[in-house]
């Protein structure tokens, strides 16, 4: 911290120390700073751990290794759900909350005590709740689907958790409250803190419906309650978890805004758009709990087509302009720049070697192409029926929340480490080739499960041979089957050798990395076009920069591909056995 | 830039550029032609899952499957003492979902229609009909009336696709189509 300037607020009895950031001139304060390294670092340790487990799950799964013993693999399955999807996304989160609030607005951080109690309460649930799992007699999956019962301590570390979540959101907003206030900025918050107030909300929303559904379960795991209903639990659960998911997208999207502001210097290309479409993910956020729930007995299918659809497919909306708005930046700036020959050379000379943009960009083309389509596909009501609780299901979502948020939240991680934690990135060689190796094997287990998943292959299932000592009914995949899962072995492989790249070089830079200061802040970043950190886009990308070939193309493509996909899903589902 | 505050203070005056504006409308579009072929589909689509469903005690469910396996029985599956269940073509048909079977099994003839009474006597369990892939969710008290029409002769599985404790992976059943007027 040797550039710190250390700049005393006297506010209230408060004592806010800050410092200016030496790459962007932000004022950070230390306390938020502290906050955001605890949860970030929370997260890697969680993120490890889980996605160790994910490997060898998914190794069992692979016929031809089948690792682990059934009682282990739905033990390791579980484990892997809730150490990824729960802890590593939530604890980044909260460090992308902070890092939104605090430290892009130049603001002291409210309240910074409850953020270690927040911070103790997730930490101690996170724990107790794994300790659960491990004990062995919770391998109930991350959804816990009543009348299945785990150990009431597996609960009860769930609602820690969601508390502490819980407080982290408050402290967001009343940061929010402060900056504004104390006059920290001009205007209106920034697009990225924008995003995060949508997730943040959307967040608020979705702890309710989990606290909700989550104590009555523990009060019945431990007796107080006799019966909870498996559709009305399955019904609030959802509105919590599929809800949730939406924070994922809108965390990572202000993400995609962030990396591409720092390392082009992408500005938004209408702010009355961007902000437009994550409005719509807030209003229609209560909705899509049907995803789960679509060849669910007992809902009409009224319902279902409206909930699934978030009421005419008004958020995927959002995600569709967020999926041209992104790409139109990165274009427009680029240009601006001066890389305008042909279609594509904005593109070309995008700077590929600095892992956030990269990551970034992988993240964006496989969330849109591979997580999107496939999610608008599984969450057509009639459609779903091919698809439900096949592998179809985590490959599409291994689609969106690892190579859409997971890669999304590790791009970003290459400028927390020099912004935040103020050191270099070591090994640079090798932090250029993670995005890649991590994305492509994200990529691979994301298609090969969908690919098993259409052959019928189930989800959260041990052996799909078999075996026909214990069964009496066998019944056996098409061998393509067993190839599918093979494949997804392999790019569990190459996705586990990028996880395991990604902690290492974490790590290593937070230890032994070389100090950041104002002679390396710039270059610590990454190596990014003509160095543009500080405005290089003097003027908004709007009506005047509204030529962007390339993204067209890119959109178009997209589009094309969506349209095909889509209508050959009906065709299948057309040969299907006629019911009724 | 995207972390700096808006740069003119009143953003949502500016105006929209006309390739965005054309590609939210025809996004817009999308959305719309995709609601409606949900909605197409219940009116002219083959396959759409009934809302024929009642709450029912798993209890009672458990004694009409046994009265009915008992009615129709036409042999037992090898030596695994199943029986194999024949219901009168446009019938009524039933399979009950236990940790872990499916029971009983079926013999169903090609291009006749069934009644298939689905429902479960503990946890949930999903009914996932290989290998043409049909997968339906079951829960315990609540009874799903499907009717299906099998459409090829064969030997189809029964997977049990919601993980529904330590034996998920063993639970199977089975449904046998064949041609009108044979089998039995
Ligand atoms: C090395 C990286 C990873 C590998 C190899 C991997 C692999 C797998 C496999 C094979 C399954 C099992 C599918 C099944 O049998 O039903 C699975 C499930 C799952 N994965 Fe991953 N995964 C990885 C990373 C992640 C990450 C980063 C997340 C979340 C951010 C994630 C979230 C999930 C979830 C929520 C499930 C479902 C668990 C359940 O069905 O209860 N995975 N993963
Ligand atoms: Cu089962
Ligand atoms: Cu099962």
């Amino acid at each position: 911290m040797t550039t710190a300037v250390a700049e005393t607020g006297m506010i209230g009895a408060l004592a806010t120390k800050f410092r200016i950031c030496p790459a962007t001139g932000l004022r950070v304060d230390l306390a938020a700073e502290r906050l955001i390294k605890a949860n970030a670092v929370a997260a890697v340790v969680f993120l490890a751990i889980g996605g160790g487990f994910g490997l060898l799950v998914a190794l069992t799964r692979w016929p031809a290794v089948h690792l682990l013993s059934s009682d282990l693999f739905y033990l390791a399955l579980t484990a892997h759900g809730l150490d990824v999807l729960l802890m590593w996304i939530i604890f980044f989160e909260m460090a992308v909350l902070y890092f939104a609030s605090a430290v892009i607005l130049s603001s002291r951080i409210a309240a910074p005590r409850w953020g270690w109690v927040g911070f103790v309460l997730m930490i101690v649930g996170a724990l107790m709740t794994n300790v659960a799992v491990l004990q062995g007699d919770s391998s109930v999956m991350f959804t816990s689907y009543v009348p299945m019962q785990a150990r009431p301590h597996f609960y009860l570390g769930l609602i820690l958790f969601a508390v502490g979540a819980l407080i982290g959101c408050f402290i967001f907003l009343g940061t929010l409250v402060i900056a504004k206030e104390e006059k920290t900025y001009e205007g209106s918050i920034p697009l990225v803190t924008f995003g995060a107030l949508t997730a943040c909300i959307i967040a608020v929303f979705t702890i309710a419906s989990g606290a909700i559904i989550l104590i009555p379960t523990f009060l019945w795991s431990v007796g107080y309650i006799g019966h909870i209903d498996s559709l009305m639990y399955k019904l609030v659960w959802w509105a919590m978890g599929h809800s949730s998911q939406q924070i994922n997208v809108s965390a990572h999207v202000a993400i995609w805004y962030l990396i591409a502001a720092v390392t082009v210097g992408a500005k938004p290309l209408s702010e009355k758009v961007s902000r437009t479409a994550f409005l719509l993910y807030i209003l229609f956020l209560q909705l899509a709990a049907a995803h789960h729930m679509l060849v669910e007995p007992g809902l009409s299918s009224e319902w279902k087509i409206v909930n699934t659809s978030y009421m005419m497919y008004l958020a995927v909306l959002g995600s569709m302009i967020h999926g041209m708005t992104v790409p139109g930046s990165i274009e427009a700036a680029q240009r601006k720049s001066g890389f305008t020959r042909g279609v594509f050379e904005w593109l070309r000379k995008a700077p590929w070697g600095n892992p956030a943009f990269a990551g970034m960009f992988l993240s964006l083309v496989m969330f849109g192409f591979l997580g999107g389509i496939s999610g608008v596909v599984l969450g057509t009501e009639q459609l779903n029926i091919m698809m439900h609780n096949t592998l179809y299901v985590p490959g599409h979502f291994h689609a969106t929340v690892v190579a859409g948020t997971t890669l999304a939240f590790m791009a970003v991680t290459y400028l927390v480490v020099p912004l935040i934690f103020q050191r270099e990135i070591v090994w640079p060689k090798l932090a250029k080739i993670q995005p890649y190796l991590f994305g492509i094997g994200a990529s691979g287990i994301s298609l090969f499960m969908m690919g098993a998943g259409t052959l019928g292959v189930a989800r959260r299932h041990w052996d799909i041979t078999f075996p026909a000592l214990d069964v009496t009914l066998p019944y056996g995949y098409s061998p393509a089957a067993s190839l599918m899962m093979g494949l997804n072995g392999l790019s569990a492989i190459l996705a586990a050798t990028g996880g395991v790249l990604y902690v290492a070089i974490v790590v290593a830079s937070i230890l032994f990395g070389k100090k950041v200061d104002a002679s390396n802040a710039v270059a610590a970043l990454g190596p990014m076009p003509k160095k543009v950190v500080h405005d290089a886009v003097a003027k908004y990308g709007d009506a005047g920069t509204w030529h962007l070939p390339g993204t067209y193309v890119l959109v178009g493509l997209f589009f094309t591909t969506f349209i095909l996909y889509y209508f050959v899903n009906w065709k299948y589902l057309s040969e299907l056995w006629p019911m009724q | 830039m995207a972390i700096h505050p808006p740069q003119s203070r009143v953003w949502w005056k500016e105006p929209i550029a006309k390739a965005e504006l054309v590609w939210i409308g025809v996004a817009f579009l999308w959305g719309l032609i995709m609601f409606f072929m949900m909605i197409y589909w219940h009116i002219y689509g083959q396959q759409n899952l009934s809302t024929q469903v009642g709450r029912i005690d798993p209890a009672v469910f458990e004694q009409r499957t046994n009265d009915f396996a008992e009615k129709f029985k036409v042999r037992e599956e090898g030596d695994t003492g199943i029986p194999v269940v024949k219901p009168p073509a446009g019938g009524d048909a039933y399979m009950l979902a236990r940790t872990y079977e499916w029971w009983p099994v079926l013999e169903l003839e090609k291009g006749k229609s069934y009644k298939l009474h689905i429902s479960s006597l503990d946890l949930q369990h999903g009914f996932s009909l290989q290998p043409i892939n049909m997968n339906i969710q079951v829960h315990p008290g609540l009874e799903h009336v499907v009717t299906i029409t099998p459409t090829e002769a064969g030997i189809y599985g029964v997977v049990c696709n919601e993980y529904c404790g330590l034996g998920h992976h063993v639970m199977t059943g089975r449904i046998y189509v064949v041609d009108s007027g044979q089998g039995g």
